[in-house]
């Protein structure tokens, strides 16, 4: 299973960094959301599949994160700079956030995070001083990062997908370090990381922090990539969605959110040809897919892979010994 | 003072609305644990099944009683049958996600099928203001306070006073123990669902004409009964209806007096306090539930 996942995850890179070459620029902007998105839905992952926190405010973290970056980068600050204090400002509006909401959890934290994004939309309608209101701020530019431009669509995609690459990577790594532990802990029996001295509330409140502020990492790259950002984009829908695309990868999975993000950002353009009903045929899916395989997609190809290998395994115990891959 | 009794009764009047919606949504969750994501599109749906009837001829009233036994028949038995039966054993996520795609379903269908445009709404008195001192109160309010109180009341002698209701609250409070006291659950179960369907339907004909029917309606309803159950208490039908009353009423005061342009905001600024400082609602009492 292992080698057969790296194979997975080795051929899976290598078509996303060849597949710009092949498409038009419509397809490498879908494939630039992908990879911007996915950024933020690794982060809901962190705070839904691992700390086992419904948030409705991821939206709205990219939506700060968008916003740093597109009022920071016209008043000179360099991008790199820019995308650092996204990250920062999410990290600590994620804390402060977090500190008192997880006091309560589940469906209440569901709640006090759906307000919180409601409020983070009024404010960005409302505040037009700085942010513009309902008109958005038009022309965030593309950054250039020690002589290579990336104002072109294929430049950029390489950027998103770098830093996605990096930060996933950075991902994996604290998942894997004995502090990175305590959150897999936390997933798989919250009351036994308890009693075996874990404070469960700091690595919630940790999980729930970082999480967020991937959320402004995501934004981050949002602005300069769309260059038309309003409040509307980060309201409650976007949230939804972010939600969704960790559900249907599958949550708590370190690979769910790329396969996530990729069925939900890709179904609905490809049920366009349904014209007006592609939202009502997209919906559906999602219901049944909820009623089939809540697991999401991971979690059935899993289940999959396992029923075959445990069929090979009986149609030849004598020569392995029983024991299978 | 004149406008203030003004805003004092339309705040009350919406605020029946949303003790409506309110009381529905939390008997749901209590005998299901259903949190229901697309509780604001079942308000906005049973107003266009009036329109509908109305379209092919029915007067207003048969009208609103073909879409009461239709939204009992869509949003109650079929809701619970085709979407949460089936998640249930799967527990509170999955289903959350569900109703969430459940809502933008019915959304995208209405938009589709009927309109996208906001349609007029019959009301159910002639619009007539009436001058108490100096305030003017509008027939419109009145009516619905009235239809909402009795509806209320209703609900209240059903719950409190009958065998039936009780039924249905020892099934809320202890699924297992109204079980082993051959209370028939499921079926107590189904009921709930039957009633929420009932609740959003009055709720839907009440609310219609102030809003005019339109398939976004339910974006703003839905959270409204959300803050409204959860300020009063999850776990009690009492403290619904006090929170959708006070909701309705702090929504119209807080718009006229300190910034309509925050309108939106003051219920959620009420939520996070009141989650904060009294999670378990006003008259809630705390739920003990293992990790």
């Amino acid at each position: 299973m292992t080698r057969l996942g790296g194979i997975l995850v080795v051929l899976a890179a290598a078509a996303a960094v060849a597949a710009p070459f092949f498409l038009k620029p419509f397809g490498i902007f879908l494939l630039s959301t992908w990879a911007v998105l996915t950024i933020a839905v690794i982060g809901l992952n962190l705070t839904l599949g691992y700390a086992g926190q419904i948030s409705l405010a991821q939206g709205a973290f990219v939506g700060i994160g968008a916003y740093t970056v597109a009022l920071l980068t016209p008043a000179g600050v360099p991008f790199p700079l820019a995308f650092i204090a996204a990250g920062f400002l999410c990290f600590v509006i994620g804390w402060l956030l977090g500190y008192p909401a997880l006091r309560v959890q589940h469906h209440y934290l569901a709640f006090v995070t759906l307000a919180f994004t409601t409020l983070v939309f009024l404010v960005l309608r409302n505040e037009e001083w700085l942010t513009n209101g309902i008109y958005g701020i038009t022309g965030t530019a593309r950054p250039n990062l020690l002589g290579w431009k990336t104002g072109g669509a294929r430049d950029f995609y390489f950027l998103c997908l770098g830093t996605l690459a990096l930060l996933s990577l950075a991902t994996w790594w604290m998942l894997r370090s004995p502090w990175g532990r305590a959150f897999v802990a936390l997933r798989e029996n919250p009351v036994r990381a308890l009693s075996l001295g874990l404070d469960t509330r700091r690595y919630t409140l940790m999980a729930f922090a970082i999480g967020s502020s991937l959320g402004g990492l995501a934004g981050a790259l949002y602005a300069p990539l769309v260059q038309f950002i309003e409040p509307n984009s980060f309201s409650l829908g976007l949230s939804f969605n972010l939600l969704l695309m960790v559900i249907v990868g599958g949550s708590g999975n370190f690979f769910g959110p790329f396969v996530g993000t990729l069925i939900a950002l890709l179904l609905p353009e490809w049920l366009r040809v349904t014209q007006g009903y592609y939202l009502i045929v997209y919906a559906a899916a999602v219901m049944v897919m909820m009623a089939f395989c809540p697991t999401g997609v991971l979690g059935l190809l899993e289940r999959a892979v396992r029923a075959l290998s445990r069929r090979k395994v009986t149609r030849a115990p004598a020569l392995t010994g029983g024991a299978g891959p | 003072m004149a406008s203030f009794i003004q805003l004092l009764v339309s705040g009350l009047a919406t605020g029946a609305i949303y003790a409506l919606i309110a009381v529905g949504f939390t008997l749901v969750w209590q005998t299901s644990q259903t949190i229901n994501f697309a509780q604001g599109e079942f308000v906005m749906l049973p107003a266009f099944f009036v329109l509908a009837a109305m379209n092919s001829g029915a007067p207003f009233w048969l009208a609103a009683i073909i879409a009461i036994v239709l939204s009992a028949l869509v949003l109650g038995i079929l809701f619970k049958v085709v979407i949460v039966d089936p998640m249930l054993k799967y527990g509170v996520l999955p289903l959350v996600i569900s109703t969430i795609a459940l809502s933008l379903f019915l959304k995208e269908s209405v938009k589709d099928f009927y309109s996208s445009q906001a349609q007029p709404f019959p009301t159910l008195v002639p619009a007539i203001d009436i001058h108490i001192f100096e305030a003017v109160v509008s027939t419109q309010s009145l009516a619905v306070l009235a239809v909402a109180i009795v509806t209320v009341g209703a609900l209240k002698v059903l719950l409190d006073n009958t065998r039936l209701g009780r039924q249905m609250q020892a099934t809320a409070q202890n699924a297992t123990l109204a079980r082993i006291l051959g209370v028939p659950v499921r079926r107590m179960v189904l009921y709930t669902f039957l009633l929420n369907a009932v609740l959003v339907a009055v709720a839907s004909i009440l609310v219609s004409p102030i809003y005019l029917a339109k398939f976004t309606n339910g974006e703003t309803l839905g959270i409204a009964a959300f803050i409204a159950a959860i300020i009063g208490g999850f776990n009690h039908v009492r403290g619904a209806i006090l929170g959708g009353v006070i909701l309705g009423v702090l929504d119209n005061l807080s718009a006229a007096y300190i910034s309509s342009q925050y309108r939106g905001a003051f219920p959620l600024i009420i939520l996070i306090v009141v989650i904060l400082l009294r999670p378990q609602g006003l008259l809630g009492r705390v739920e003990e539930r293992s990790v």
